[in-house]
């Protein structure tokens, strides 16, 4: 097994290679975005992440059931084939804070990011993109619970 | 210390796709216990992937996040043998690294 | 990590043909399909998974006052033999001179061959302890069974007993409420909200019923065995609990496996 003290080294380097660069500037602080995730609408949350007005787009894409039968796992996915992604994000409206996961986006990596969130109740979904050029490109969709998944 | 990932990562063409089971309770700390009172949060915050060592992929997740979180993402330019580890960080500061195989 | 070959989908298709067949569900038609969407959409990455691997180092650690692991444990196909013993069980044992479930079979083998306190382990809760390891390692013993047919012997005389019990106490109506198992269990094509109830007096079909536990449970996060689904049926039906293994439990399991005769497992599921 991969000993972390290596992998966060190796890491350090590249990172510092691409912050050099310019390239991931993001990756320099891996540092976690508290106040993003205390964002209680989109637009608390793009003012957390510096993000301009989103805009909807047929370009990025939110997978999801239309039903869940629990709230307490519902998968989600958030994908483009757009380039020029720095961000992924996934978006619940109902929740207490709006933010569930955010992705970022490397050359490594495909623009397509899949996990499983908690919601409270039926709500809108979003997946969110953030482009380099500063733009924030989104998809919706609803989907409806049929059973509370916080602790119910 | 938290009990093992389990990672897959199967690779097709040029795309290898990397599925992560990991077991963490995902607290959002909006819960309470019987007595009524409120159990903390407890959530993994930070998570990144490498390959070969080298960080391809990072993210940072809320208490949103489902309990016993599954996560699958597509990582470029991967070959059969090569390594995918997956590391995990916690609003507690506690950390988990698990690897598994390109195949 | 080798892939889990069994397609929950078949699974799904046939509790799926059971709701369409039917016309009463003409119209939650599309709330069926959504729902078969979403649990589709979980199949793969199923919690289930962790306990299933924690399960087998737990089978192969030495272990207790004995230090030795669980890897001569005999669950009725001989010591160390795991693959297809889930679908043959509960089953008599010689040593014991007992019908047993998985469960309780796990118990003996702690005990005997690691040292651990039987009775301690029972009166623990699930979820705790020693209790939680017997979910993890039932997990992974029912999951070499995957995708296998359920085959319970009923051979010894004492197979037989425990599944006229059984079946007499699935049809027991008893506690404030005058439950049965067979209130919800005996009648095909029902439901409760959103949750089908599989009909347990016959084959409810692969993957159904008892071929569906122990299950992960998505609503709590928990890992549910069998015992701990009876108990909790149980609760629901305002019964008192009964005890880990005991003989009505047991002969419960009996009566649902020896119905489920040539079902496949699906075995560990993942669910509400």
């Amino acid at each position: 097994m991969l000993n972390r003290r290596d992998t966060l080294g190796h890491a350090a380097k590249v990172a510092g290679l691409m912050a050099t660069a310019g390239l991931w500037p993001h990756l320099a602080h891996a540092a976690f975005e508290a106040k993003a995730f205390e964002a209680k609408t989109m637009t608390e949350l793009m003012a957390a992440l510096s993000g301009g007005a989103p805009a909807q787009s047929g370009d990025i894409t939110i997978t999801g059931p239309d039903i869940a039968e629990n709230g307490a796992v519902v998968p989600l996915g958030a994908s483009t084939a757009l380039p020029g992604v720095k961000r992924m994000l996934l978006l619940v409206e109902k929740n207490p804070s709006v933010l569930a996961a955010m992705f970022d986006v490397t050359p490594a990596v495909e623009a397509n990011f899949s996990t499983r969130v908690k919601m409270g109740q039926s709500s809108n979904v979003y997946a969110v993109a953030m482009m380099n050029d500063g733009k924030v490109l989104f998809a919706q969709k609803e989907v409806k619970v049929t059973l509370g998944g916080c602790g119910g | 210390m938290a009990d093992p990932m389990r990672i897959r990562a199967q690779s097709a063409g040029d795309k290898t796709t990397v599925r992560v089971l990991m077991s963490h309770e995902m607290e959002t700390g909006l819960r309470k216990d019987a007595a009524g009172k409120s159990i903390p949060a407890w959530y993994i915050q930070e998570v990144s992937a490498a390959l070969n060592g080298a960080k391809v992929m990072t993210a940072q997740w809320g208490p949103a996040v489902s309990k016993n979180p599954f996560m699958q993402f597509f990582v470029k330019g991967a070959k059969v043998g090569d390594k995918i580890s997956v590391s995990w960080k916690d609003n507690r500061g506690e950390t988990r690294t698990d690897e598994a195989t390109v195949s | 990590m080798t892939p889990k070959a069994f397609t929950l989908a078949a699974a799904t298709a046939a509790s799926f043909a059971l709701l369409g067949s039917a016309p009463l569900w003409a119209q939650d038609k599309t709330t069926a399909d959504g729902i078969a969407e979403y649990r589709k959409m979980l199949e793969d990455g199923n919690p289930a998974d962790l306990f299933d691997a924690k399960g087998e180092e737990l089978w192969k650690k030495a272990r207790g006052p004995k230090n030795a692991s669980l890897e001569k444990c005999d669950l009725g196909k001989g010591p160390g033999v795991v693959k297809g013993a889930f679908v043959e069980m509960p089953r008599y044992f010689a040593d014991t001179r007992q019908v047993q479930d998985l469960e309780s079979r796990l118990v003996t083998c702690m005990s005997t061959l690691q040292g651990l306190d039987a009775a301690e382990i029972s009166k623990t809760p699930f979820g705790r302890g020693e209790m939680a390891n017997v979910t993890a390692l039932a997990t992974y013993v029912s999951a070499q069974s995957k995708g296998m047919a359920f085959n319970l012997p009923q051979s010894h005389p004492e197979e037989k007993r425990f599944y006229a019990i059984g079946k007499k106490a699935f049809f027991f109506r008893g506690g404030t409420h005058d439950f049965s198992c067979a209130a919800c269990h005996s009648v095909d094509n029902t439901r409760i909200r959103l949750q089908d109830l599989p009909n347990l007096t016959k084959n409810p079909g692969d993957g159904v019923g008892f071929a569906a536990w122990p299950a992960y449970r998505v609503s709590n996060g928990q890992m549910w065995s069998m015992q701990l689904r009876l108990n909790d049926c149980y609760r629901q039906q305002r019964f008192p609990y009964p005890g880990f293994a005991s003989e009505i439990t047991i002969a419960l399991g009996s009566y649902m496996g020896v119905n489920a005769q040539g079902a496949k497992s699906a075995v560990p599921t993942i669910k509400r």
